[in-house]
């Protein structure tokens, strides 16, 4: 038996989860897209990091082998997506024999087949050893796959592309919004027995031993606490929700001890946060009505020049003379981008201005705030940009001169891992009372 | 028993709205004349003393926020080229006008027989009243130009300026309008109801000094200010309201209570907070239960200062009518120089002995919120209590993000229990 | 012109500190736009410097900390120059009385710095002489004490008088390249024009005049421009924050000729010679009161809120007027519906924008103008 403690971020974009042990080690999280349902993706999400879990007590048993481990992981994330598949599949017949498709409900069924026939193969292609996917959420693999195999079966004569991806739209809301229950439990057998047919070099026996105590082992959830945008929606009783500006001081705390100032750049709102030296908030500011600068506006502006999300950073570095823009209003991005690039300036260039402007935007929320008197963390989607790293980096020098910038790969974990602390602390001074 | 008193002071106030609005419908048939005029540094008593009756703009511009209906005026108004960016107290009053022009009680409006055009602390007000002269063709104003405090100290030769336009433009055109001659021992009269009520206001006010504090001096403050900071200033109605307000308010500190919420009696104090910055009217009671719900209590606002400084010793002065006139207007919140308001905030912090401070800045009245992003941090600074910064609007709906607001207040609450816990 | 160019775009304000470093102990005095007494700046031996924000070339990196999203630009920008040392030169800064947000900026620069000399230029919106010209003779005196203190220069009446003789040929000068430029507004394009007043910001009124002056006697000898044949418009709304260069020159490429406007009002808001004789600051006071140019943050006693702006129209025979007001500037915003009425009533055309002193995009303003500039053609053909 082993006492866990979760923390859940319900953020715009994603939602995320940590679960820690009686020690305050992490040992499991999860994310998924937040849709629009918040009690689904933090039912989801929550489920992610308990599986996650039973692969650290894995590991745990057999040492560091993270190559064994993480070959089962990806095996059991392949059988998931194959459950996910199956249900796709039920789903997308059921809409095809309805009423809106009784004119062409054979032709629609065949081409439907057709797909579906092509989409197991090219899942167990994702999650073959050493490929890459650039996507964690099925729902983003499935529905290229989908589209891809759409494309090339569709046919203006008789069943169009649209009517294909109108049925895929329609199914995948209803896959998605139903969780996984006990994936471990149910499906880590077959993930060990490919795990062992893929003839890595690990201890067979010891494995399944490990696999088996990980399976059986009984978690008991201690305190759950709830944050983020979506707290409110969270089924939980109030003293199990912490405000996100909280959460996000402690967690950054954790992470990074000598913190005195956070700054997250999400999806909808940049917050500014000053804490003191024991992760407690001390004052903080967010944006204001205008969601300028925060990370959906570099969303549209990806959509605006046909990048993916990830390529503006590295695309902006290339820049040699940066542009300068004024204005990182949303509702604006759009034309002012496509007049600049009429005039002749560079991608890159413009990319480089863009990137500076969502900084400035937050180095004000900064001084707002109280400015930055110690190490400060960068969290938040937008601290997974590169060239937001630097401009902010640059902004730090020139006006505060030189300041520690801490950014960590998990840094989207942050709220999370602030909520898990504190259900770990409200459980602690509950057994103490 | 005591439930019951406790609501009379609420329902005399709500009835002596209600007789103003009705005397205003039928005031043209009547042959009464009516004025025009702003709420901060308004002649009431000059203007009464006419025998004149007020509109207030203002006024009918938040009760129409309070009742839904701004939303469709503010649209109304930019239907007809005003621009988004602008006061939505001025596009709610046009388009409310454009719409026929019926007040809170359902009834019409009359039209103005003067704008007294107090341009006091909002330079809004100017516009405002261009604007109406426009739309009401004929009507003749009258502008009061009352300078700015810059330096917190009014200098003598702003009061002889103000006064010196009382005399040659304001009285002249009141003379005018109503066919009266200025009486001004009938002005003293007035003044002298003015200083009687003022004393109970005062004493109202500060009984948020007390913890508990038995009123919520921001969200129940708007309430107490009515009388005084409108059309009911000079008027043996006003003291009247003053001293049963007084009564209910001295009755829940001697059983040692708390405000009177929407919801009824609210709930164990748990935290005390100053406010600067005027409501939002179209989620008043939204916003304000965001609060008491969580246990916090406004116990000084600034808000209910913008129709006069009283609780800083500014009484009405019956011996010198048009100077203290003069004074009153020169006087007001809005009126003041940046480094003064800070310095009343943080006064307020002190007296009243607050964990925390709210700045509601809101995007219609530039005169307010220019610089509150600079007294918050002059505020923090200066008393170490940390403040909390809300976006927000007068009577525009769409600037009403409850969620976004909510969470806000939520943090910032969370953020003093955690202060707090570390301090225990 | 290149020199015009250079001193209206140098966000460093070097010509101001070159001045100060002509002679011991010189000391210059800020303002923001509209109206303020250069005279008594000029008398008491100092140099008046217009601050007019930080237009498109400062990059605003404190300056929003100190504004909510929805107040217009200049003061984030004013705030900018002075927290990145640029307006260390000013040993003083007035703010007239134009709207609540440059009202309350007075009170934030005393607070930033509580050394420096502040002042409050409260202009009188009561224009009898006995009301509102007493209240400003008593602020003009407390101006001339605050300065001569700060000078160190007492400023007796003659002083006065001269100082007054010279921006009264200043705003002569002005008058003549208006003048000028509504007759012959290809010889005297917008773009250069507008470069020439902003010089008006930072040099000596003196130097200022001749170079007003060189430039009229030279911009006829370009024999390549000639009349391209555009419509004729007056500008209004931009008597504060300072539209972009960019944004004039777009106003012409798209075909029109801005025969009157107001920019840089505050050089030109007397529109008669103050009187040189008699008592001096009873001549600025009757000026003020009785020859002030009209804009949206004066009060319009008569009630003819458009008249000016008629007049305007046709004393330079417009064909239309551009309404380019700055975003979120209540003064021009509270006012264009006013005007708009006005020119309605009398048939004049119009079109309106919303304008940024950092706008970067000229495309929608040049498409709206060159519609607005065709379609009045085509009427006044009609």
């Amino acid at each position: 038996m082993i006492d866990v403690f979760v923390g859940i971020d319900l953020g715009s974009t994603t939602t995320k989860a940590i679960v820690l042990d009686g020690d305050g080690q992490v040992i499991g999280r999860g994310i998924t897209n937040s849709r629009s349902n918040y009690d689904v993706a933090a039912l989801i999400v929550r489920e992610e990091a308990l599986v996650r879990t039973r692969f650290t007590l894995v590991e745990r048993s057999i040492g560091a082998d993270a190559f064994v481990v993480a070959a089962l992981e990806r095996n059991l994330k392949l059988e998931q997506h194959l459950e996910l598949l199956a249900r796709l599949r039920e789903a997308m017949s059921m809409i095809a024999a309805g009423p809106k498709h009784r004119a062409h409900a054979s032709d629609l069924r065949e081409r439907l087949d057709e797909i579906d026939a092509g989409m197991e193969p090219l899942a167990r292609e994702h999650f073959a050893p050493g490929a890459t996917r650039r996507s964690d959420f099925f729902r983003d693999l499935a529905a290229a796959d989908y589209m891809h195999l759409a494309e090339k079966l569709a046919d203006p004569k008789g069943i169009a592309f649209d009517v294909l991806c109108g049925v895929f739209d329609a199914a995948i809301l209803a896959v998605e919004n139903l969780p996984i229950e006990r994936a471990f439990e149910r499906h880590i057998g077959a993930a060990l027995e490919t795990t062992l047919s893929e003839h890595l070099s690990c201890d067979a026996a010891q494995l399944r031993r490990a696999v088996e105590d990980a399976r059986n082992e009984d978690l008991v959830e201690r305190a759950t606490v709830g944050t983020g945008y979506g707290r409110a929606r969270l089924p939980f009783p109030k003293e199990q929700i912490r405000s996100e500006i909280l959460c996000h001081g402690l967690g950054a705390h954790a992470m990074f001890p000598a913190t005195r100032t956070v700054l997250d750049i999400g999806g909808q709102d940049t917050k500014a946060i000053q804490v003191d030296a024991n992760g407690i908030v001390t004052s903080f500011q967010m944006n204001d009505r205008c969601a300028a600068g925060c990370g959906r506006y570099l969303g549209y502006i990806a959509d605006e020049m046909n990048l993916a999300l990830h390529e503006l950073g590295p695309l902006a570095q290339e820049s040699r003379t940066r542009v300068k823009i004024n204005s990182t209003c949303t509702v604006f991005a759009g034309a002012e981008l496509r007049e600049r690039l009429s005039l002749g300036q560079k991608r890159e260039d413009i990319l480089a201005g863009l990137h500076r402007a969502i900084i400035l935007r937050a180095m004000s929320l900064l001084a707002r705030s109280g400015g930055i008197t110690d190490q400060l963390t960068f969290t938040g989607g937008v601290a997974k940009n590169p060239a937001a790293v630097a401009a902010l980096r640059d902004l730090i020098q020139e006006n505060y001169g030189v300041r520690t910038l801490n950014t960590s790969p998990d840094s989207i974990y942050t709220g999370s891992l602030g909520a898990a602390l504190f259900a770990q602390r409200a459980a602690e001074r509950k057994a103490a009372a | 028993m005591s439930a019951i008193r406790k609501e009379d002071s609420m329902l005399l106030q709500k009835q002596m709205i209600s007789d103003h609005y009705d005397r205003l419908a039928s005031a043209h048939d009547e042959g009464q004349k009516v004025v025009y005029t702003f709420v901060p540094g308004n002649l009431n008593e000059l203007v009464r003393s006419f025998g004149l009756l007020p509109v207030l703009p203002e006024i009918n511009a938040l009760q129409s926020g309070l009742r839904k209906k701004s939303g469709e005026y503010i649209a109304e108004a930019e239907k007809h080229g005003h621009s988004e960016d602008v006061c939505t107290y001025v596009k709610c009053d046009i388009g409310m006008l454009k719409k026929g022009n019926i007040g809170p009680t359902g009834r019409q409006l009359p039209k103005p027989d003067l704008l007294l055009l107090s341009y006091t602390g909002c330079f809004t007000f100017l516009k405002w009243f261009e604007l109406l002269r426009e739309e009401y063709g004929d009507v003749p104003v009258a502008m009061l130009h009352v300078p700015y405090q810059a330096n917190g100290r009014i200098e003598p030769h702003q009061r002889d300026y103000v006064v010196q336009q009382m005399r040659t433009e304001i009285i002249p055109k009141l003379e005018q309008v109503s066919g009266r001659k200025f009486d001004e021992d009938r002005l003293r009269d007035m003044l002298r109801l003015s200083a009687a009520a003022e004393d109970d206001l005062v004493w109202t006010l500060e009984s948020a000094k007390k913890t508990p504090s038995p009123i919520d001096a921001y969200f129940g403050g708007v309430h107490y200010i009515g009388p005084i900071f409108s059309a009911f200033r000079g008027m043996q109605s006003a003291v009247d309201y003053y001293t049963a307000l007084r009564a209910e308010v001295q009755e829940r500190l001697d059983n040692g209570q708390g405000p009177v919420t929407p919801e009824g009696p609210m709930g164990k104090e748990k935290y005390r907070l100053v406010v600067e910055g005027p409501p939002n009217w179209t989620s008043f009671r939204e916003f304000w239960k965001m609060f008491y719900d969580e246990g916090a209590v406004f116990v000084s606002s600034t808000y209910t200062k913008v129709g006069g400084l009283y609780d800083r010793g500014f009484r009405h002065d019956p011996d010198h009518p048009l100077e203290t006139l003069a004074d009153y207007c020169l006087g007001c919140y809005t009126n003041l120089g940046l480094p003064t308001r800070v310095d009343l905030l943080e006064q307020y912090i002190a007296d009243y002995n607050a964990d925390g401070f709210l700045v509601n800045s809101v995007k219609s009245c530039n005169s307010f919120s220019v610089g509150q992003l600079m007294m918050l941090r002059q505020l923090e600074t200066r008393t170490g209590v940390p403040g909390l910064f809300i976006e927000n609007d007068l009577v525009d709906p769409r600037y009403f993000s409850a969620a976004n607001i909510k969470n806000r207040i939520e943090s910032y609450l969370q953020m003093l229990d955690q202060k707090r816990g570390v301090a225990a | 012109m290149q020199r015009a160019q250079n001193l209206s775009e140098d966000i460093d304000f070097a010509a101001v500190t070159e001045w100060k470093a002509r002679g011991v102990g010189r000391k210059a005095i800020g303002h923001m736009p509209t109206y303020v007494p250069r005279e008594l700046i000029h008398a008491a031996g100092m140099l008046a410097v217009g601050i007019t924000g930080g237009g498109d070339k400062l990059e605003i990196i404190r300056g929003d900390a100190y504004f909510q999203s929805y107040i217009c630009r200049i003061p984030r920008s004013t705030i900018e120059l002075a927290l990145s040392h640029r307006l260390d030169m000013l040993d003083g800064m007035l703010f007239p009385s134009i709207c609540d947000v440059i009202r309350n900026l007075s009170g934030m620069w005393s607070m930033i710095f509580p050394d420096r000399y502040v002042h409050y230029v409260d202009v009188p919106q009561n224009f009898d002489t006995e009301v509102g010209g007493r209240f400003w003779r008593r602020e003009l005196e407390t101006l001339r004490h605050d300065f001569a203190q700060l000078s160190g220069v007492a400023i007796d009446d003659e002083a006065l008088r001269a100082s007054i003789a010279v921006y009264n040929e200043n705003r002569h000068v002005i008058r003549d390249l208006y003048r000028a430029r509504s007759e012959r507004p290809w010889i005297f394009p917008m773009s250069e024009v507008y470069y020439l007043l902003r010089a008006g910001n930072v040099l000596p009124p003196e130097e200022h005049t001749s170079l007003l002056r060189e430039y009229l006697a030279l911009a006829p000898l370009e024999t390549s421009r000639r009349d391209q044949d555009r419509s004729r418009v007056v500008l209004a709304g931009m008597f504060c924050e300072q539209p972009p260069h960019g944004l004039v020159m777009t106003l012409e490429r798209a075909g029109c000729y801005v025969v009157n406007d107001d920019f840089l009002l505050g050089l030109r808001w007397l529109q008669d010679d103050v009187a040189t004789t008699g008592d001096p600051l009873d001549a600025l006071v009757d000026a003020y009161l009785n020859h002030s140019a009209m804009s949206a943050s004066r009060y319009a006693p008569d009630g003819d809120r458009g008249r000016w702006l008629i007049d305007s129209v046709e004393r330079n025979r417009a064909e239309g007027v551009i309404f380019a007001a700055a975003s979120f500037c209540d003064p021009a915003l509270l006012d264009q519906p006013m005007l708009v009425a006005a020119l309605d009533r009398s048939g004049i055309p119009h079109t309106e924008f919303k304008f940024a002193e950092d706008t970067g995009q000229f495309a929608v303003i040049r498409e709206q103008a060159g519609t607005f500039s065709d379609s009045i053609r085509l009427w006044s053909e009609a």
